[in-house]
């Protein structure tokens, strides 16, 4: 080229070097190094780790289902609960589960329709995740009434027409809540599965014994990686992303109103709906970080889940977190300036009542231990981090138990005050919970992969036909 | 059932290439050769290939939208008869049935149908499950296309096909491995 040429033709400078943005996998890895890397996880032999893990998670799983034998043989009579605290370990429980399970799906639903491009290294866990916490917490309404066969027959949950002729009551939000919570499961389902098929696919194709090859290639359904069918699968794709986003929001707001359209003073406010869906996905990352820093080591993920990935979702803590700090501050507020004396005195009692240390306990991990990462620090310190995200699971089952329990262990009589202690029966349960969803988690990663192959392969430069790289290269 | 013995009919022609920016200038080329009964098979979605296919937009979403008004209207009647109708009960003397109450739950049933009627609308325009097909039998194919390989698959069934004219466009259009798969 000439100079005048050279002179005349635009000159694009690269961006400086602190407006560059890491790639979302590191090394230059190559597609074939992404589907070798993932499905190897699933395909290779079992680590060592894995089964005391297992048989550790199994046995504390198996500890669950004892204590629910317990109390379907014995009664209820075996949990703490009583009058004035008829709601407070199990509901707990219920709330803390369905709120860790909102993370997945604002991470495959929302941050999809707002583009964030990092979210595909960690949709497929964390959806895995929010179906698991949903089995998990769907377990406590389910049991708590003791005679768990009238759940469904005749159907004080599900609409069945029974002997008495007699219907649900739909003003009630509690039936609400059942429509909201089965709906959520069963579309995060579908969400995971159509994420699922390609990589199904993959897997089978992969796949070295017969029954392997017909299980993958049954459920990947014949996907061949047609163009026509990807047309038809990424519009299907992301209307299912719209549908969840309404959904995921509104699921929080339905297991809110269950509280906040009583009229027990801490519980009718109406700033409920929208605390409880920060609450919730602040919780769920609490619980997708102490899911995936420890994933990422064991399985040797670091090019995939980076040090970028995992200070995003920080960030997503902080601001959430202070949300949440807010909405505390919130309702001590509006319970003075709203002029009730019972609603003052709920609040009171909450700060400084016989319950101070889970209010305080709460008020430490929800709104202090978040505000340590505003330090960069600390995001890229993955203990650090992994505590921290301990820390907001604790803090956030406490504030549902202060929310629930202290609002309702003293009536308006002071003859109707008491002290909610739960029974071993209760803790157990509540432990063997983390027992079944680690299970769960563990049997996903070792079936299934446990990161979108094909979405990872859409995110790497080479992937884009547009990209100067042409779409070759990568290390292996 | 008695297989009658014969040569087994080429089923469609297969050409791998290896990267979405190749793929994508030859699917152009066949495209622009008026092909009808072809296909490109790729690891993950490439953006642009639909244009470069001729593909319009997809109909999925008026799947998804009947679904909806479905769950919806399924949602409204059924509370309508059960707590309006069948068993009508007074409750803090509201009326027996107003679109408010009903709301949450055939807001949930809206998106529980519409989300089904996404999955099985997708499924049912790709014409899936489909438990067998040709190309599957290809070795160099199964490893490839859901690895790291692009491949443009021309039917033999379509009107424009010749056994020596597609090879040639294929070539052309810089594949770097091209093979015959039989039904």
């Amino acid at each position: 080229m000439s100079a005048s040429a050279e002179k005349l033709s635009v000159q694009v400078a690269p961006p400086p070097v602190e407006l560059e943005r890491q790639p979302l996998v590191l090394n230059k890895r190559s597609l074939a190094w992404i589907s070798d890397h993932i499905a190897g996880i699933a395909e290779g032999k079992t680590p060592t780790w894995w089964w005391p893990a297992f048989l550790i998670s199994a046995s504390v799983m198996l500890m669950m289902f004892t204590m629910i034998a317990y109390l379907i043989s014995t009664g209820v009579g075996v949990w703490g609960l009583n009058q004035p605290a008829a709601w407070a370990w199990d509901i707990t429980n219920f709330v803390f589960w369905i709120g860790i399970g909102h993370a997945g799906t604002l991470i495959s639903a929302i941050l999809f329709l707002l583009r964030q491009k990092w979210r595909t290294s960690i949709n497929r866990s964390a959806e895995a995740m929010t179906l698991f916490a949903v089995v998990c917490a769907g377990t406590f309404p389910v049991v708590h009434v003791g005679r768990i066969w009238f759940a469904l027959y005749p159907g004080y949950l599900i609409p069945f027409p029974n002997s008495n002729v007699i219907w649900p009551q739909f003003r009630s939000p509690l039936l609400w809540d059942v429509f909201a919570v089965s709906t959520y499961g069963t579309v995060s389902l579908l969400f995971w599965y159509t994420g699922l098929v390609p990589d199904l696919a993959t897997m089978r194709d992969r796949a070295k014994t017969k029954i392997r090859k017909f299980l993958y290639g049954f459920f990947a359904l014949g996907w061949t990686g047609s163009n026509r069918h990807w047309s038809n699968y990424e519009k299907a794709y992301l209307l299912l992303a719209g549908l969840s986003t309404p959904l995921v929001l509104s699921v929080h707001s339905v297991v809110s109103f269950d509280f906040a359209v009583s009229v027990v003073p801490g519980w009718h406010t109406t700033i409920f709906p929208p605390y409880f869906v920060a609450g919730a996905i602040f919780s769920g990352f609490g619980m997708v970080l102490s899911l995936l820093i420890p994933l990422r080591t064991l399985c040797h993920l670091e090019d995939v889940i980076t040090t970028r990935h995992v200070e995003l979702m920080c960030k997503v803590i902080l601001a959430t977190g202070s949300m949440v700090g807010y909405a505390y501050g919130m309702e001590f507020f509006i319970a003075w300036y709203g002029g009730n004396p019972y609603e003052l005195y709920a609040f009171k009692n909450r700060a400084f009542g016989p319950y101070w240390w889970a209010y305080w306990s709460m008020i430490t991990c929800n709104v202090i231990s978040p505000h340590l990462f505003w330090s960069k620090k600390i995001r890229t310190n993955m203990l650090l981090v992994w505590i921290i995200a301990g820390f907001v699971n604790v803090g956030m089952w406490f504030e549902r138990f202060v929310i629930i329990v202290t609002s309702i262990h003293r009536d308006y009589l002071p003859s109707s005050w008491g002290y909610f202690r739960p029974t071993y029966v209760d803790v157990l349960t509540f432990v063997g919970s983390f027992g079944l969803f680690c299970t769960l988690f563990l049997l996903f990663m070792r079936f299934l992969p446990v990161i979108a192959i094909a979405e990872v392969k859409g995110v790497t430069p080479q992937a884009d036909p547009h990209h100067p790289l042409g779409g070759a290269g990568g290390h292996h | 059932m008695s297989a009658p013995v014969s040569t087994p009919m080429p089923f469609a022609v297969i050409a791998e290439f290896h990267t979405p920016a190749d793929v994508m200038h030859a699917a152009e080329q066949v495209r622009d050769a008026g092909y009808r009964r072809w296909d490109v098979h790729t690891p993950y979605p490439v953006h642009g290939l639909d244009a470069a296919m001729g593909l319009k937009n997809s109909m999925v979403g008026w799947f998804t939208f009947l679904g909806g008004v479905t769950g919806f209207s399924t949602g409204m009647l059924m509370i309508w008869y059960m707590n309006g109708f069948d068993y009508r009960i007074v409750v803090g003397g509201k009326p027996l049935f107003s679109p408010m109450f009903p709301f949450p739950v055939s807001y949930e049933l809206t998106i529980l149908f519409a989300s089904f009627a996404t999955l099985f609308g997708m499924l049912f325009l790709n014409r899936l499950p489909k438990l067998y097909h040709p190309i599957l039998k290809s070795r160099r194919f199964t490893s490839g296309a859901t690895h790291d390989k692009f491949f443009i698959v021309i039917e033999t069934a379509d009107p424009k096909y010749s056994a020596s004219e597609t090879r040639k466009l294929l070539e052309a259009a810089g594949s770097k491995h091209i093979e015959i798969v039989e039904d």
